[in-house]
This record gives C-alpha cells, structure tokens and sequence, in this order.
C-alpha cells in the first residue's frame, strides 16, 4: 500500500539555532530594510485610508486610450487624478484624490460618468469620505494592536511569558515585513491588506504555538538537555509537519495570485509571502528569542503531570 | 481514542449527512433550487455585493442641521409659553455650540414662574428595561434673571435615534421603489445609515431618491413682489422669501434659474399627504404627479385656494420651486396635481418621495462601493476557478505526502467545505470574493490538522507502538496542539469580524466557521474513518 512520500527524513537533524548570528542579521534585514523602504518609497495608500474616488470602468474598444481617459477627467478640475490599466488591456482604473467636502467628493463621480459618457461599463465605483477614512485608519490601527494583545494574554496564560514575548516579537517581524512588501511593489494598501496583516498574524502564531507545545513537551521529557539542543529538537521533531503544512497552505492561496482576479491579487501576494515569512519567523526568530529570554524549566517540571518521558502530555487530556 | 460508543457514531454521521443535505443546494443554479419540494434543504449562501453587484451606500444625518432644527422649535415653545402666561421677556436668543436657548425675564418676581412654566417643555427619555428612567431631554436652570434650556446628551442621543429610526422607514419605503431582491438599510452607529442593494444599475438614481429630504410645501406666491428685481437687489420684502425653481426643460442650457417671492407662512406641508401618484395630464399629455391630502390638509387647502382663486401659489420640494400654477378655482376634494415638465421618470421618483414622506434630516453619503453586475460576474468566476485549483493541489499534495491517510484526510477536507458551505447557507451568512479565499485559507488550516495527527502517528511508529496504539496516541497528542494553535487563529479572526464591515467580515465568518469546522472533521471525521479502517483490515504496518 502507498505509504506516503516522507518530504523531510524522520533523522532530519538541522542546527537551526546554531545558525543564530548569520539568521539574526537576516531577521534584522527583514525588519530594518522594509522600515526603510516604507520611510523612503512611502506605501501606496489605498482610498481607504486616504479618502477619495476609485472609479473601474471597461471601454468597448481594446485597448482602451488611456490618453483619452486622462486628459477627460483631468479636465474636471478635481486635483491629482490616476488612470492605470487594470488586468486587462480595455479595464481603466481611475483614481481621484480626496475632495475638501463629503459633497463635492459626490458630485466629483458625477462630473466623472458626464465626461466618460454611457460608451463605458462602470464596473465599481468606491467613494471614501474624509470621516469614513480616518476611522478606518484608527480601527485598522487599533486591530492590529488588539489582535497582537490578545495573542500575547493568550500565550502567556497557556505557555510562559518568554514564549509570549518571542511570539509577539516574530509577529512584529512578520508585520513589518509584509508592509514593507506593499512598500516594495507599490500594492494598494487598504482595509482588505489589514485583513491580510491579520490573518498573516493568526496563521504565523498558529505556526508558533506547534513548535511551542513541542518545546513544552520536551521541556518535560529531557530535564537535562542544554535549551539550545532542546530548541533544535524540538523544531526537527515539527519540521515535517511545517513543511508539509506551508507547502500545501501556499498551493491553495497560489491559483488566487493567477486565477483570482485583479481585486484580490494584494491579498493573496501578501498572504502567500506572509506563509514563507510566518514560517521563517518561527524557526529564526521566535526560537533563539526564547533561548536568550531563557525558558524556566521548573514552571514544567513542578506541574503535577506525571514527568515522565512521553507520558506526560498523554496525561494532560 | 479510538473506540466509538454507538451514539457519538450516530451524532457524527448524523453531522456530516446534514452538513451535504444542507450544502448542496450551493451547488445547483438558484432557477433549479425553487423547483426542490419545501421540505428538503434549499437555502443557498448569500452573495456579497461585490459577487453579485450592487450599491453599498452608507449615509450621515446631519446631527448639527437636526440640533438647530430642535433649537429652532425650543424657541418657538418658550415664545409661544411665555405670551400664554403672560411673562415679559427681552433676549430670546438661542446658541448651537452650547445647545442652548435663553431668555431674559423682564420682570425679576417672574422668573421664578417661568422657571416654572418653562420646565414643563422637558420631557423624559430614555427609559428600557435596564436602564430605567435616564433624565430630561431638556435641562432648565436660572442664571441671574434669565432663563436657560440646554438640550442634553440623552435627549440628543434620543432625538438622534429616533430620526434614524423615521430615516430607515423612509428609505425602506424609497428604496422599495426600485422593486430589486432585499435592500438592506440598517442603523450603523449614533447617526449613520447602511443602505445595501443588491443587483442595482442606476445608482446615481437610488443615491438622488434617497439623498432628497422630501419636504413638500405649500406656499403662496406674493402677488404684489417683482421677483426678478428682489433676486437682484436681495431686499426681500418682510414676511416674504426668495426661493428658485429650475427653467423649463425646453429652455436653453444655462438659462438662470427663476426667481420666486413667496409670503413665509405654509399654508400645508407634505406630512398631510396620503398618497401620490405619477400619471398623466388630462389635456396636455404631460406626466404629472397626483396627490391627496388628509381630512385636515384637504380643509385648509380648500380654504385657502377658495380665498385666493386667480393668484398663484408654489409648490416647493426642499426649498426648491417645483411649479407655481394659477389657482383657476378653489380645490376643495383635497387632492389636486404636480406639474412640473417631467419626464416619465420624475414623475414616478417624485410621487415615491412625496410618498414616502419626508426625512428627518438631510443624508450625505460618506462612503460609498458599487460594483457592477459584470464585474461580480467575473469576480464568482475566478474566484471559483482559483478555489477549485488549490483545491485539487492541496489534495494531489496530501495524497501524495500521506498515502491512504492522505486520502482520509481529502475525504475529511470535502467534508469540512460541506460543512463550511451548510453552516453559511444556514446562518444566511454573505460569502464574498475575500470570503472564498477565507475558505481556501481553511483548508490550508483543515489539512494542518491532519498534518499534526499524522505526524504524530509516524512518530509513535517510529517508537515502535502497534498501529493501533500509535494511532490512538497520534490523536491524542496531537488534540491539544491542535486547539492551542486554533484559538490563536481565532483570536486574529474574531478581532477581523468586530473591525471590518462588507468583504472583509465575509472573510472573518468564513474563516471562523472553516476553523471550528476544521477542529471538527480533524478529531472525529477522520478518527472515525481511521479506526473503522484499522478495524476492519487489521494491517500490520501503518501505511504512513
């Protein structure tokens, strides 16, 4: 009977937290580098978090003239205007910034559809106020912070406050990470990228906590081995699990960067790097955090569960 | 872990044979699911508005415009209550940003009894079951020999909820209009208003229907004024006002528009209509717009057109003239038509907005997203395509990493996006496009639990346990890994539902519902696959 390739050999022996110094000035990289990207080339803020007028429209013709497009609407006298293809060669997607008032960012859509007449097929139309997008800057804000709270009070109560730390610390590095790839590429940053950021949050920590339970259990069953050996133990004894876990996450988000049209390519680019990133920071981040944070080992040992070897964590359910 | 007591089998079957009775009505066209007899499962999954098109529109009741509007009226009462009681006053003045109206009582030995007196116009608020009584919506005090009103907080926030509430009545009954497949218009905070339409086309259209406060008035004109000369002067005659009404269609482009005197009492207003219709001109031809007044409105517009036949009187909408007909003789059936050089269309929007009655106050659009039924034709295929595709690589993947358990898993998989599919259809929950990637990111998350159990069993095979016994502590110990690292998901996703609202809440339920249904099919669908299987074969090595 088909048995199952094995992707990663059960005597996989890696020294992953041996390799601190070169992979901490890569974590510092992946941390400083997208700080400064997003210092200098700035994020390509979306309309929701700037306010303004998104208008998509496909022509008739193929390609549409942008040129066309673009001295009609500038004519309007609406300020800084934007006009890109978008997916395919007759999809226009026009950009208007912010109006001074909520009513003349309305009227602005309808000097807009005058100029372009009825020849074009106005596929989506998003009008963004100045009140709606500072909320939505103050609400995107505090989620990511309440997401990043709520994971740190969670950790800490299942775990110890180094591996909280650790995990908080990789999600940060995560974070920044990833916005520095919106930096990079110059993606749209709106409210479905915060949506992004989060899950990459959830799915990252997700990560995290399986190798945490390993180092919690092992922590048990070898009372004498250095923490260094014991981190590295414990990510092998996990590795075939986050291989084969990423891999197939990554090909299920994969046809979505393709196949998933032009509205969620952001999402599922930022998605797709946050599963390599997520994964990196688990193994390179979180585990040599929790080697210089130094895990108490008798907050396991004292615990009532039987401490020996596997038994123990077949005890706790 | 591995021996199932009767009932669980049962529950668990029971579970999953409801969960595809129940999904799959998604997978047929909606012509073909009203053919199903009522009693088999036939509810489908919402479309979000960005698969299915439509306008997602949210509005703003000006809360300064509706605080003067009370300020206004609170004048009017304590003018009204103190001449009633006969106390001199001086200063009647009234302040928006204190929310305050005052008054300087003459005589210092009447204040008291206007105190008194003007007290009376407070009335109580707030008041549900759990809060009991909350206080006045006016706080009266004495400062020296005046008196003070101030509007409060809880009579603002009151006054507030009750104009949103009028104002999603009169949506609800505008919207209507368009006859498209449930709008929803829910209250969205302290003083905004969420209008969703599916399947509209003409927005520009449902934004000038809903934005329309759709005040209706009567006026007469002032027959001694010459309206062109005051519209350039600006010396409005007292007891008179300026307003303006569009030329007539066939004019020009750029004729001004017509001036209007009118003498400022309302004679009746559009809240004495019972009904209008759009029809047409019996002599002319023209569309028209039909009404009828109440028994009240019917009487006081008969005597006023009996006491002015041959002069002209306005019809105003918000302040706009409409027309100003000649009356030819007195109108006294109480119902009487709207001629304005219509077309077919303004006729029919204005009888709903004259219908519908008038808003509290003026509605701006702060947010707006519309997308077109093209658009969210495409977004349903590729969104399909796309989930299909990772679909059949997260499987050929499994299947290849884990043999026979591979294929448990798969079976699991397909079960859980059942199960995802029945709860959604279920709770009338939205599916959006970032919702279909929720789900694929779900079976990434499904297979992961599948990935910790089976890792699990390789391990415990490894330490040379019978299949059986590796099996079971395979499940057992991979449970509690399983939960701590899916609550942290939930965390992340509950905190996505409370911020995001449209797409990205589609996402959260989707991926909330994905992961406890993961949790699921992990511990018990494929459990019981897996012990069945070992049971009936009796395999001496664990095909892993």
């Amino acid at each position: 009977m088909f048995r199952g390739f094995h992707f990663i050999p059960p005597d996989t022996n890696i020294d992953f937290v041996g390799m601190r110094t070169i992979t901490w000035i890569i974590s510092a990289l992946l941390t400083v580098v997208p700080l400064i990207l997003i210092e200098t080339m700035g994020l390509n803020m979306g309309i929701d978090f700037q306010g303004g007028t998104l208008i998509e429209i496909q022509t008739k013709e193929s390609p549409a003239s942008l040129s066309d497009i673009r001295s009609k609407v500038s004519g309007l006298g609406l300020g800084e205007v934007q006009i890109q293809e978008f997916g395919a060669p007759n999809s226009v997607l026009i950009r208007i910034a912010s109006q001074p008032t909520e009513q003349e960012q309305q009227a602005s859509i309808g000097k807009v559809k005058q100029a372009l007449g009825d020849t074009v097929d106005y596929r989506r139309v998003e009008i963004v106020g100045p009140t709606i997008s500072s909320e939505l800057i103050a609400s995107g804000t505090i989620a990511v912070v309440v997401a990043m709270l709520g994971i740190l009070i969670y950790v800490w109560f299942r775990f110890e406050w180094q591996f909280a730390v650790a995990a908080i610390a990789s999600l940060i590095h995560d974070v920044t990470g990833t916005i520095g790839l919106y930096s990079l590429f110059q993606l749209e940053f709106n409210v479905s990228s915060i949506a992004a950021l989060l899950t990459i949050i959830g799915y990252s920590l997700n990560d995290k906590v399986v190798i945490f339970d390993r180092v919690r259990e092992n922590l048990r069953k070898y009372k004498r081995m250095p923490l260094v050996r014991l981190l590295d133990v414990s990510i092998n004894e996990t590795l075939s699990r986050a291989v084969l876990t990423h891999v197939t996450t990554f090909l299920a988000m994969l046809p979505f960067l393709f196949f998933g049209g032009e509205t969620i390519f952001g999402f599922a680019f930022a998605m797709c790097w946050g599963i390599v990133i997520g994964a990196y920071s688990s193994i390179f981040v979180a585990s040599p955090l929790q080697l210089i944070l130094g895990v108490r080992r008798e907050a396991w040992s004292a615990s009532p569960a039987p401490a020996k070897g596997r038994g123990a964590a077949a005890a706790r359910i | 872990m591995l021996h199932f007591q009767t009932w669980k089998l049962v529950l668990v079957l029971g579970i999953v044979i409801a969960a595809i009775l129940y999904a799959l009505p998604n997978v047929f066209p909606r012509a073909t699911m009203e053919q199903v007899p009522t009693w088999l499962p036939h509810k489908q999954v919402n479309l979000g508005l960005d698969l299915q098109g439509g306008a997602h529109l949210l509005y703003q009741l000006d809360e300064k415009e509706m605080t003067d509007d009370w300020l206004n009226t609170i004048r009017g009462d304590v003018r009204e209550t103190l001449r009633r009681t006969r106390i001199g006053y001086t200063d009647l003045s009234q302040d928006a940003a204190s929310r305050t109206v005052s008054v300087k009582i003459r005589e210092p030995g009447d204040v008291d009894r206007a105190y008194q007196e003007l007290r009376k116009l407070a009335a109580p608020v707030g008041g549900n079951v759990f809060s009991g009584f909350s206080g006045y919506d006016l706080d009266v005090s004495t400062k020296d020999n005046a008196v003070v009103l101030t509007v409060t907080d809880a009579g603002l926030t009151h006054r507030m909820s009750s104009a949103i509430q009028a104002s999603i009545e009169t949506i609800r009954r505008r919207v209507d209009a368009f006859g498209t497949t449930e709008p929803s218009i829910q209250r969205e905070g302290r003083s905004r208003v969420l209008v969703q339409v599916p399947g509209i086309s003409d927005v520009e259209r449902l934004k000038t229907l809903i934005g329309e406060t759709g005040k209706l008035e009567f006026k007469l004109v002032d027959p001694s004024a010459n309206a062109e000369q005051i519209a350039q002067s600006k010396v409005v005659p007292p007891g008179d006002e300026l307003l303006y009404g569009n030329p007539p269609s066939g004019a020009p482009k750029g004729t001004p528009q017509i001036p209007y005197v009118l003498r400022n009492q309302v004679l009746v207003t559009g809240q004495n209509l019972v009904d209008a219709q759009p029809s047409f001109d019996q002599r002319t031809g023209e569309p028209v717009v039909t009404f009828r007044f109440d028994a009240a409105g019917a009487t006081r517009f008969g005597k006023v057109t009996q006491e002015n036949v041959g002069l002209p009187f306005a019809i105003i909408l918000d302040n706009k003239v409409i027309s100003a007909p000649v009356i030819r003789e007195p109108i006294l059936g109480g119902t009487g038509q709207i001629s304005g050089h219509f077309t077919v269309q303004e006729a029919n929007d204005l009888a709903v907005l004259l219908r519908s009655g008038a808003l509290p106050a003026k509605l701006t659009v702060i947010e707006e997203r519309t997308v077109g039924a093209s658009l969210g034709a495409d977004s349903i295929e590729s969104g399909k395509k796309a989930a299909l595709m990772g679909l059949a690589l997260v499987m050929i993947f499994m299947l290849a990493g884990y043999g026979l358990f591979g294929l448990f898993a798969n079976v699991a998989l397909l079960i859980n996006i059942a199960l995802i599919f029945a709860v959604l259809s279920l709770m009338g929950a939205t599916l959006t496009l970032p919702g279909i990637a929720g789900i694929v990111l779900t079976i990434g998350i499904a297979v992961d639990a599948n990935v910790l159990i089976n890792e699990r069993i390789r391990e415990e095979i490894r330490a040379g346990k019978s299949p059986f016994a590796a099996v079971d502590a395979g499940y057992s110990r991979a449970l509690i890994t399983i939960i701590d690292s899916n609550v942290t998901t939930l965390i992340a996703v509950l905190v996505l539902f409370w911020l995001g609202s449209g797409p990205v809440r589609g996402f959260a339920v989707t991926l909330t519902v994905g992961v406890l249904a993961s949790m699921f099919t992990a511990v018990t669908v494929t459990r019981l696959m897996v012990a069945y299987w070992l049971r009936w074969t009796r395999p001496q090595l664990i095909p892993i």
